[in-house]
């Protein structure tokens, strides 16, 4: 555990050096905790992959009341799988009509797409960072059969819903945007809607599995492949 | 706030380069990906507020460059603050820094900032923006907030409750802050800073920085004498307002409002907010400097700037 000064009302937490399961869960749980802990003092907190960064009221407390909170908190942590996180299933249209790169990652990892489908769904991935743009949410890690390098020239334009792969981590793109990731699929849920409570399906901490749907489940459960 | 039927208000006839609806800013959001948004230059944003008489988080509008041509429909006060920039109403020169009474049918125009380049158009009560996630800020690259989620556009309608043409403030000269064409910055050390050397830390405090055409909402890139980390990169972190990145071209970027949330690139601390609202009045080519400073210092900078705002009131006129 360290404490890093951030910036003139920020303070960022270290729980762990590496992306893993159990550093997730730990910034997870010192997520939550620090919100009860520290309450109006905070202006907002960012749990990302082993750090949590916390943003406080410098008007209302100073820097040292945050620090002792957080070494608090720290203290209450445990080793155990934290109780909060839910299992969240979300549907997946794959092939290559949906997911553009789903045949040469096929070819580059030595598999057939049916198995670069099996492999993706079989796993039960993390949902470690939330951020890039509203509602894109990091998952992990990716089986190692199935992990690709992003594309060496990123797109200017990846449809909403599309379902990349990116080295050990895959992700559902929340709406329109550039992206290098390697895409397999198209999931009809709308990761962020601003009309919608809640917003996203997933909040970090989260576990995240994929479920293979048909193209007419796809598209009534909603799904377009219409790219505009 | 209670919104009004839409009568009262005014009409966008022009909406310059860049105008964007802001409030203090949208907090508490992060967690789902959203960044903060809000004024690049609180302090005048908050005195836009404060000369018509509102709180100082009020909707406003922050006008870039210029270029603003608005159609009152409503009786209010009005005033510009920020960048120097050729305000008139019906064609009559106005003064910067104080508020002017208007009236339906007032055209208001805003020239092209000379000095800075963002100002800010506040009215009396505020504009009435219905909020997103809690605020009314825009952030153009998440499409929230504002009218449509982006700049200004011609024929928008601004509402505002019809209020007194009369108790129109002004702010002394001599506090009226300036803007040239260099800014010394100060910053807390922080995040990766061990991953710098003395010798790359001692470079970055002692050299000069020009600042570039790349720089928007989202952060402002610099030019000048490479600093280069000892790690190409980290596990993405939360990213706060004023961050300091060094990418592998050793050219640093100061992360603004509309920053990402989450990021991987180094980061050797952050400028204090009270000097990046100096850098976003700057245009490109102007020069930087920095001065490290610790986070204590920066709570008392921030103490005596609030108190010396708070003493400071603005005059009838």
């Amino acid at each position: 555990m360290r404490i890093e000064v951030a910036g003139e009302n920020a303070l960022i937490l270290y729980l762990g050096e590496h992306g893993e399961p159990g550093t997730a869960n730990r910034v997870e749980q010192a997520a939550r905790l620090l919100k009860q802990e520290l309450g109006d003092c905070l202006v907002d907190l960012v749990p990302s992959y082993a750090s949590v960064l916390l943003i406080f009221d410098m008007f209302r407390c100073d820097h040292l009341h945050i620090r002792a909170g957080i070494r608090k908190v720290m203290n209450e942590l445990s080793d155990e799988a934290s109780e909060e996180g839910r299992i969240v299933t979300l549907p997946v249209f794959y092939g290559t009509e949906a997911g553009a790169d789903l045949e040469q990652l096929a070819r580059n990892a030595g598999l057939t797409t049916e198995e670069v489908i099996q492999i993706h769904t079989a796993g039960e991935y993390r949902v470690y960072a939330i951020g890039f743009a509203p509602g894109f949410a990091y998952l992990g890690d990716v089986d190692e059969r199935i992990a690709a390098p992003r594309l060496s020239t990123p797109r200017q334009r990846v449809p909403r819903g599309a379902v990349g792969i990116a080295d050990r981590q895959t992700a559902i793109y929340p709406a329109v945007s550039p992206g290098g990731w390697n895409l397999i699929g198209r999931c009809p849920q709308r990761m962020f809607d601003p009309d919608a409570q809640p917003t996203m399906p997933v909040q970090v901490g989260d576990r995240v599995r994929f479920e293979s749907i048909s193209r007419d489940d796809f598209f009534s459960l909603g799904g377009t492949l219409d790219d505009a | 706030m209670t919104h009004n039927a839409n009568t009262e208000g005014f009409l966008v006839r022009q909406p310059g380069l860049m105008t964007l609806i802001q409030d203090a800013g949208r907090f508490g959001q992060h967690g789902i990906g959203l960044t903060c948004g809000g004024p690049l230059d609180a302090e005048a944003f908050g005195w836009a507020n404060r000369l018509c008489g509102n709180d100082e988080r009020a909707t406003a509008l922050e006008v870039s460059f210029g270029g603003l041509t608005l159609e009152a429909q409503t009786t209010t006060r009005l005033a510009v603050t920020g960048a120097e920039i050729p305000l008139s109403i019906n064609g009559q020169e106005k003064e910067l820094w104080r508020s002017h009474p208007v009236n339906a049918g007032d055209v208001i125009e805003l020239g092209y900032a000379t000095q800075g380049c963002r100002a800010y158009l506040a009215v009396a009560g505020g504009f009435d923006i219905p909020h997103s996630f809690g605020s009314a800020a825009t952030v153009s690259r998440e499409s929230i907030g504002g009218l449509n989620g982006g700049k200004l556009e011609p024929n928008d309608f601004l509402a505002c409750a019809a209020t007194s043409a009369k108790g129109c403030l002004a702010l002394a000269d001599k506090h009226r802050p300036t803007y040239g064409t260099e800014a010394h910055l100060r910053v807390i050390l922080g995040y990766q800073k061990q991953a710098f050397s003395d010798l790359q830390i001692a470079r970055f405090f002692n050299s000069e920085y020009t600042t570039t055409d790349r720089s928007d909402r989202m952060g402002y890139r610099l030019n000048g004498p490479e600093i280069k980390p000892a790690i190409d990169g980290i596990l993405s972190e939360g990213i706060c307002h004023g961050a300091i990145q060094v990418p592998a071209d050793g050219q640093p970027i100061i992360l603004l409002n509309d920053r990402q949330t989450i990021g991987g690139y180094p980061k050797l601390g952050s400028v204090l907010s009270l000097d990046t609202a100096k850098l976003c009045q700057l245009t490109p080519g102007a020069t930087i400097t920095f001065e490290a400073i610790t986070i204590d210092d920066a709570h008392n900078l921030h103490l005596l700037a609030k108190h010396r705002t708070s003493v400071t009131e603005p005059e009838a006129c």
